[in-house]
């Protein structure tokens, strides 16, 4: 399958940061590098830091390490006491070289970082040299913040100022791209930045004030603690994505079985992950989502004789809330969020008395089960028969926010799960 | 454990007030020096701010004991300040520690001093090499020697005092309880010592000790993850039960069957010298080798009379069924080859694939051969289990034919040494009741700054090692 192509917005983003990497090499070849030496260490550091990306990885900053060096560099006023001279063009130019550096293995092997993640780095890198170097140079922050706590109290400052410019560069892109709401997306990434942005945030800011102390040796010595941060991500993303494995088989169980269709768990989670998406859910609420949804016939093991084709949606109520909580119990089992199973449990209720992922859940599933049925033509006519069902059983802005996701992806939902 | 929890042995009450007694020495010279107060209670409110974070951070039922032991903070103490200064700093941080276990107060005690001990010894070394001079100056590389030595003078204290505890409270051999403390401590140690480092170097520095918390953001940042790793992975195991269970929701009289079968698989990893990543998968395998029974139609599963050979050959179906379900799940490896073929027998006449000798995956040999060591030990509907011996001649008999003579002589001296506890977590666990005891903890991992524990819990470690 082709990417489609990417929307407009994002094609004049990328454009101008070309230009202004052409720009930033040319005028840098041009006038010869300023301070050799730390131009020269910065960059080992970032292309290592590219190296040791982690790749595969769903998590925000798979190379912590280069970013923390990039924005170190940019916020670089001293060097072991001596003032530097170098220019916001110098920083874009030595970060880009260093990063493209770093990743061609990554390139070779087939999972290099994409375009927008570089995009992304050089924006950032470039917010945060030009609000630091031209002052810098000029002496004004000297004049302002002299040389004592004040200074390190204003890197830190312009530093929060370049994670949240992050954020909104992040979420807007993320944007242009999927068309998801951009408050949500914008809430995601700030929450991201809690997490390893502050660390990065944090390091780089310590590498710029230690090297202004120490000189670059600050430099090795910093980066280790980062590479244990780091490595402490790698496992937590690798334990969960045998979590997620392992939820993914208990659900297909069901289907092994023979109590429902093949692929029914996972289509009820993509599809219900999208309108979880559409209606402005936060990623740990996608989470709990998506598990509930992977699970939700769990509770059909318990039953001696299967349901026919294992279509809960046409049962009678009260059957429906056996199984549902049936498979509440289980799931209680599994070690996953509390709310997991409340939402299985609740599944079968009257919408007013559910949870909203209980009723996304229960809408998609109902859907996706009709539409099954139906063959040709069935997606209408299940949203039909779910718009009718807006009374009791599903809440009418889930099934128009369904009926949005499927007008957008042609009846089948796109989003990745996970 | 064992005798920590209850009483605490004489001896050990005489180890900890030696010890105590050490470390009141060590803070005595602070009445006639001239002491920083002001950097001491800064360094002291940090630690001990960082100790209760333990207290209130979310993931706090799963918070790991001693991985808020924030040592940058300790050991920036000991590069910047003289060591009766630096060793006071433990003090209000340690004794005001979240302890789980009674008695609370003797182990905040030696908690304390066993720090105070290590953090005095760090800063003595130190001093002794000029390190003060270096860190004030930000003489680099030259700072990294003293930092260095003083590091390994802490590590090794821990060790001594730690190996000492285990000494006189839980009776291990001396060499048993220092085997490994030093090594395992020595590279998370260092990694703090870094950043306790760049701390005290900027805390000296004209920007501060402003600039010298950032240094504390990633450490911690690492340390949540780290918390939260764990989580997941508590999580999970309770997934794979979950699993397990819904297979004797099904077939009720396997019950705890397949647990049974994961330790009998794992104490024959064991004793074929497997390295401990594929026994605990073998674990795993013999966990889930049945898992296919979900795809059975209950009713035959449960069927009392004899089946026909239609129902049977339905029944055969299970491996296919298991190994397909478990397809995604990437961790599982060489297990899920064991879950194919573990009904697969040497001469050929097993199922699905009728697979002869060594054409059969090592993985699945072993699960064979628990799995009918289970069989043959527990009480099922139709007959009384046999005693341990029996069973191990009935698999003697078989062995060549039906079973890998290997597996099964691996699995008799294993029994012999140890002999068969097996584990009933799954026995009487109704389905809505409880979440049944988590199963036997996994082997601690190898590095991280987990490895500080309380010193009972070295024991696990120790015991883990050498089972």
């Amino acid at each position: 399958m082709n990417p489609p192509r990417p929307p407009l917005p994002l094609i004049l983003v990328r454009a101008a940061v070309v230009l202004l990497v052409a720009v930033a090499l040319a005028v840098t070849l041009w006038r010869g590098l300023d301070e050799r030496g730390a131009a020269l260490a910065f960059g080992l550091l970032i292309a290592v830091g590219e190296l040791a990306r982690w790749s595969g990885a769903e998590e925000r900053e798979s190379a912590p390490l280069g970013a923390a060096g990039a924005l170190a560099y940019a916020l670089l006023g001293e060097n072991g006491g001596q003032p530097t001279h170098h220019g916001v063009l110098q920083v874009v130019a030595v970060v880009v070289a260093a990063s493209l550096l770093g990743c061609v293995p990554h390139v070779a092997k087939g999972h290099g970082p994409t375009i927008d993640h570089l995009t992304r780095r050089v924006l950032t890198v470039t917010f945060a040299a030009v609000c630091f170097q031209p002052l810098y140079n000029q002496g004004r922050l000297k004049e302002w913040a002299g040389e004592g706590p004040l200074y390190a109290v204003l890197v830190v400052a312009l530093l929060v100022l370049t994670a949240l410019w992050d954020a909104v560069l992040a979420a807007a892109m993320a944007h242009a791209r999927t068309r998801w709401p951009f408050g949500p997306l914008l809430r995601d990434e700030l929450r991201g930045t809690l997490g390893i942005g502050s660390a990065v945030c944090a390091t780089g800011a310590v590498m710029a004030l230690a090297v202004a102390v120490a000189g670059l040796w600050a430099l090795p010595v910093f980066s280790l603690p980062l590479l244990l941060t780091q490595l402490s991500f790698r496992r937590y993303a690798a334990v969960r994505t045998t979590y997620r494995q392992t939820i993914a088989s208990l659900a297909r169980a069901t289907e092994i079985a023979g109590y429902t269709p093949a692929g029914h768990a996972r289509r009820v989670a993509a599809l219900s992950r999208a309108v979880g998406r559409e209606l402005g859910l936060s990623e740990p609420q996608l989470t709990v989502l998506e598990y509930a949804a992977l699970m939700h016939d769990i509770g059909q093991l318990s039953l001696v004789d299967p349901v026919p084709a294992g279509a809960t949606a046409a049962l009678a109520p009260d059957d429906q809330r056996r199984i549902a909580l049936l498979g509440g119990a289980v799931v209680r089992q599994t070690g996953v969020d509390a709310e997991v199973a409340v939402v299985v449990e609740r599944q079968a209720d009257p919408y007013r008395d559910q949870p909203v992922s209980a009723r996304i859940v229960r809408a998609v599933n109902a859907y996706e089960e009709k539409a099954r049925e139906a063959g040709p033509g069935g997606p209408l006519k299940a949203l039909e028969e779910l718009r009718l069902g807006t009374a009791r059983d599903y809440q009418p802005e889930v099934v128009e926010s369904l009926a949005r996701v499927l007008a957008r992806t042609g009846g089948t939902a796109r989003e990745p799960l996970g | 454990m064992g005798s920590m929890r209850g009483s605490i042995p004489p001896r050990a009450c005489f180890y900890v007030a030696c010890v105590v007694l050490g470390a009141g020495v060590c803070l005595v010279p602070l009445s006639d020096l001239r002491t920083p107060w002001a950097a001491i209670a800064l360094l002291a409110v940090l630690y001990a701010g960082c100790e209760q974070i333990n207290r209130w951070r979310p993931a706090g039922r799963y918070a790991l004991q001693g991985m808020g032991t924030f040592f940058p903070v300790l050991l920036a103490g000991a590069f910047l300040l003289p060591p009766p200064a630096a060793a006071l700093v433990v003090l209000p941080g340690a004794l005001l520690s979240r302890v789980e276990q009674r008695p609370r107060w003797l182990r905040r005690v030696w908690r304390a001093a066993r720090l105070v001990l290590g953090v005095w010894a760090a800063s003595r070394v130190h001093w002794a090499l000029g390190g003060r001079d270096a860190v004030v100056e930000a003489d680099f590389p030259y700072a990294l020697g003293p930092a260095g030595a003083a590091v390994l003078a802490f590590c090794a204290v821990l060790t001594v005092l730690d190996g000492g505890i285990l000494a006189t409270a839980e009776r291990v051999p001396l060499r048993a309880a220092w085997r490994g403390l030093f090594t395992r401590s020595l590279a998370p140690v260092a990694v703090h010592g870094l950043a306790g480092l760049m701390m005290a170097v900027l805390w000296r520095s004209p920007y501060g000790p402003v600039a010298a918390l950032l240094v504390l953001l990633p450490m911690y940042v690492s340390w949540w993850v780290f918390a939260q790793y764990h989580r997941e992975r508590g999580a999970h195991q309770a997934t794979i039960r979950a699993l397990v269970q819904a297979v004797d929701i099904k077939d009720g009289y396997t019950r705890g069957h397949s647990e049974r079968v994961g330790q009998a698989s794992m104490m024959i990893a064991r004793e074929l010298g497997m390295d401990d990543e594929r026994a605990e998968a073998l674990r795993f395998a013999g966990i889930l080798h049945d898992v296919g029974k979900l795809g059975v139609p209950t009713r035959l599963l449960r069927k009392d009379g004899p089946l026909t050979p239609q129902e049977r050959r339905v029944i055969e179906l299970h491996p296919e069924y298991g190994h397909e379900m478990v397809r995604g799940i990437g961790f599982l490896g060489e297990a899920r080859s064991a879950i194919l073929h573990h009904h697969e027998r040497l001469d050929g006449s097993g199922y699905p694939y009728g697979l002869t000798g060594r054409q059969i995956p090592e993985f699945a040999r072993v699960v064979a051969v628990a799995d009918a060591f289970d069989a043959m030990t527990s009480t099922r509907s139709y007959r009384r289990a046999r005693p341990v011996a029996a069973a191990l001649e009935e698999l003697g008999r078989c062995a060549g034919a039906q079973f890998d003579p290997r597996m099964v002589e691996a699995l008799a001296l294993a029994l012999g040494r140890e002999g068969w506890h097996p584990a009933v977590t799954a026995d009487e666990t109704p389905l809505c009741g409880e979440v049944p005891p988590p199963a036997p903890p996994a082997r601690p991992l190898s590095s991280g700054p987990e490895e500080h524990r309380k010193p009972e819990e070295h024991r696990k470690s120790v015991d883990g090692a050498r089972p």
